[in-house]
């Protein structure tokens, strides 16, 4: 009987206790809140992720004393990459505060998208999210510079021309999408069926499940079909199956591309000598070359605060997540030329945001330059005007092996502003004029 | 002393067979009801409403519902998930054909067409039992969530295969949807899970819930006395069925706002599951404790080292909070098998005897 008076006491204990207070937030301070996944099937790559945020927060307020002497404060909620766990941390972080969110997660960057107009809340989806919501003028506080789904695949498939020595020879060849049977996956396909259609490549769409550690019936239908390319989605542990998987049938892993979640070393290096040759697109440079590395080197890991790893700092994921913080902060920065060197409200740094232009120069101070192209938002567009290239593994690191290849632009934008119309009816949105926005 | 029926003379059929026949049982559920109306769509924020308590109400919906079936008709299901795919599809469906049509009406008509299909995933019930029964079960989990994945009619073309809830309003009040209120949202399901338990305590006391533990209890017997097994079971997979798909809807109308079958996936069953052994298995009450142990216990654990100004990495926090949890059942169904309505029952007796309990 002992037990049980106890058990009920605990029970009510948790119960009445229930979620715990939230902190108070010093004065001079703007909260970004970090959804990550740190445990789960997505752990590989959502590990690399929440640390370059880590650093390059810590880096921007250890070194420069925060963005113009407003320190960011930050604070991690584990996700799982679980739509119903992240809407849960996004409603708890929600009470400190924040004016912008890095969902991390296309799922929850849906569930996030409709909350946001009352929220007051900006949407960053750095290369990922809702294709649709580019269009600024139907989605005002999201965004998803520098690229979208649909002008990466648009860009995967000018590469594939480029290497069969035009457009003209993509008639008849076999190319297969294999994704990530979710919102995420399933983002690139309507423009390679349009693209299909257009160019006349035959192209095969064949889905992998959450989480995608179990993919031989898929790859035995890869062999089957004996494609000419492959084009991968996936995310997580799903990528280095996939990449084991295609080595374990002897297919060319130089015409194997992954996406840009689907290349980073956490992907390749489970499957050893296998992966070598094994491609992916990126929006940006990999390794710690770079002077901001240098930085975040001295001013972060050698006063012993690295989130990371030393030698995992360069890793392509990494990257991606310092680019994806330093376009947030910014866009801070902007914002507080207009609105004074004090914390931000959303609508601030929304404008902060839809006003932001980064440009060589300023990619030079920030000691990124050559990492990434220079980047410019319209009110229209929230996909700027990014550009994708493509990296290869040589069983030891990534190189970019291409030029920076401009998505088909004229292809994906009509689409992309029907699917904006679309969505933005589902949600009851209303058009808003850009031409009276300053 | 406080909680005892002596001098409650029962004089009427109707006063013998009132649901709580005790007057103090009586007045505690309706203070509670009242509370549970009035109480948190003033003093709760948005966080509790929205990441805790329409959850909350929507799993013990859910939970009522399987708790039908396996708990009271004996017949173990791993198909939850999967029917409250079928509610939330058929809702979004109705609801974007029919956009006229009351949204607590498409509820309703999604929870019908959720029965239909629990009704033929119930047949192999008539010749497999038990773990047999689950492993069949879980065909209908998988195979539905396929199909919902699979055919993009369901959820209108859309690209990413997202179901998001459109605005729809009752008495002029928006309910689902992105400008609903969390309140509005919490009172619409609040209100159902009342009016549906209140229904599932009156079928189990009535002759369907008789009938349905004859079958439960050994079902040659039960054949044996009149008990019609092929109605019987059938009808417990219709109506658990039916609970889950409003569950379903809700699930997307009311909580998440949008979403895609991996909402719907294995885990959600299993969810729904271990709410109902936890909870206690034939009780209707049980079913709300289960999800309520299910809901607040990792969120509890997921705070309880901030509160106590411990800054653990969130992967450590996540893994601590994972064995913990599992753990805690693990302890406890060693400790009370019955589940937590079980405890309840404990407690109310000794208090009936209290303060001399000899």
């Amino acid at each position: 009987m002992n037990a049980r008076t106890l058990l009920t006491m605990a029970l009510a204990a948790a119960v009445a206790a229930g979620p715990a207070v939230t902190t108070a937030l010093a004065a001079g301070e703007m909260f970004v809140p970090l959804l990550v996944y740190r445990t789960g099937p997505y752990a590989p790559n959502g590990i690399p992720l929440a640390n370059g945020f880590n650093d390059y927060f810590n880096l921007i307020n250890d070194r420069d004393g925060g963005v113009n002497g407003v320190r960011i404060a930050f604070e991690e909620c584990e996700t799982q990459y679980d739509t119903k766990q992240g809407v849960e941390c996004y409603e708890r972080l929600k009470g400190r505060s924040p004016v912008l969110v890095n969902p991390f997660s296309t799922g929850i960057t849906y569930q996030l998208i409709p909350k946001a107009p009352g929220d007051k809340i900006v949407v960053h989806s750095s290369g990922y999210g809702m294709t649709a919501s580019a269009d600024g003028r139907w989605f005002p506080w999201v965004f998803n510079f520098p690229m979208t789904y649909w002008s990466q695949a648009s860009a995967f498939v000018k590469y594939v021309a480029q290497q069969e020595g035009g457009t003209d020879k993509l008639k008849g060849k076999k190319i297969v999408h294999v994704y990530h049977n979710s919102p995420y996956g399933k983002e690139a396909n309507p423009t390679l069926e349009t693209l299909a259609r257009d160019l006349g490549f035959e192209l095969t769409l064949l889905a992998v499940d959450h989480p995608g550690q179990e993919q031989k019936a898929t790859w035995l239908q890869v062999r089957r079909l004996n494609p000419a390319w492959i084009y991968v989605s996936g995310w997580g542990v799903m990528n280095q199956v996939a990449v084991k998987e295609a080595a374990a049938i002897g297919f060319p892993m130089d015409h194997v591309v992954g996406n840009w979640w689907t290349g980073t070393e956490a992907d390749v290096v489970p499957a050893g000598e296998g992966a070598k040759g094994y491609k992916s697109m990126t929006f940006h440079a990999p390794g710690h070359g770079f002077k901001v590395h240098q930085d975040i080197f001295k001013h972060v890991y050698d006063k012993g605060k690295g989130a990371a790893k030393r030698e995992d700092v360069g890793e392509v994921l990494y990257n991606r997540s310092i680019i994806n913080a330093m376009l947030d902060t910014e866009a801070m920065r902007l914002a507080m030329t207009r609105f004074g060197n004090k914390p931000l409200t959303g609508e601030q740094l929304r404008w902060g945001m839809e006003n932001l232009n980064v440009t060589e120069k300023r990619l030079e101070e920030l000691g990124m330059k050559g990492m990434l192209r220079p980047l410019r938002m319209t009110c229209e567009n929230h996909e700027g005007n990014g550009t994708a290239a493509v990296q290869q593994w040589d069983g030891k690191k990534w190189t970019i092996i291409s030029d920076w290849i401009e998505p088909m632009r004229d292809v994906v934008r009509p689409k992309l502003e029907a699917a904006a119309i679309e969505e933005a009816k589902k949600l009851g949105y209303a058009m808003r004029d850009c031409a009276k926005e300053k | 002393m406080i909680y005892r029926e002596a001098g409650q003379f029962k004089t009427s059929y109707a006063s013998d067979q009132a649901i709580f026949p005790i007057a103090q049982d009586r007045a505690v559920v309706l203070l509670a009801l009242a509370a549970a109306f009035v109480g948190p769509p003033l003093l709760a924020t948005e966080y509790w409403l929205q990441a805790i308590l329409i959850p909350l109400l929507i799993y013990s919906l859910a939970a009522i519902g399987l708790n039908l079936l396996t708990g009271y008709a004996g017949q173990l299901s791993l198909g939850t998930g999967g029917f409250m795919a079928v509610g939330a599809y058929a809702a979004f469906k109705l609801t974007t054909a029919f956009p006229q049509v009351s949204i607590v009406l498409v509820f309703l008509l999604s929870g019908l067409v959720a029965a239909g299909v629990g009704l033929v995933f119930g047949i192999p019930s008539l010749r497999i039992k038990g773990f047999y029964l689950a492993v069949a079960t879980l065909a209908s989990q998988f195979f539905l969530v396929w199909l919902f994945n699979k055919v993009a009619w369901f959820s209108n073309y859309a690209s990413s295969g997202t179901i998001t809830a459109p605005d729809r309003a009752v008495l002029g009040v928006t309910v689902t949807g992105p400008s609903a209120t969390a309140s509005a949202r919490y009172l619409t399901a609040l209100a159902l899970v009342t009016v549906f338990a209140l229904v599932a305590k009156n079928l189990v006391r009535g002759r369907v819930g008789r009938s349905w533990m004859a079958i439960r209890d050994r079902d040659i017997a039960a054949e044996i006395i009149g008990v019609r097994p092929l109605r019987t079971k059938l009808l417990a997979f219709g109506i658990s069925s039916f609970y889950c798909g409003v569950a379903g809807a809700e699930l997307v109308f009311l909580y998440l706002g949008s979403a895609e079958t991996q909402a719907f996936d294995i885990g959600l069953s299993f969810l729904i599951l271990f709410m109902v052994i936890i909870g206690g298995r034939g009780s209707i009450l049980g079913s709300v404790l289960g999800a309520v142990f299910i809901v607040l216990v990792p969120i509890f654990l997921t705070n309880a080292p901030h509160a106590l100004g411990l800054r653990l990495p969130v992967a450590l926090q996540k893994q601590i909070e994972l064995m913990v949890f599992g753990g805690l059942i693990v302890f406890f169904l060693i400790v009370e098998p019955r589940g937590l309505a079980r405890l309840w029952q404990i407690t109310k007796e000794k208090l009936r005897l209290w303060p001399f309990p000899h």
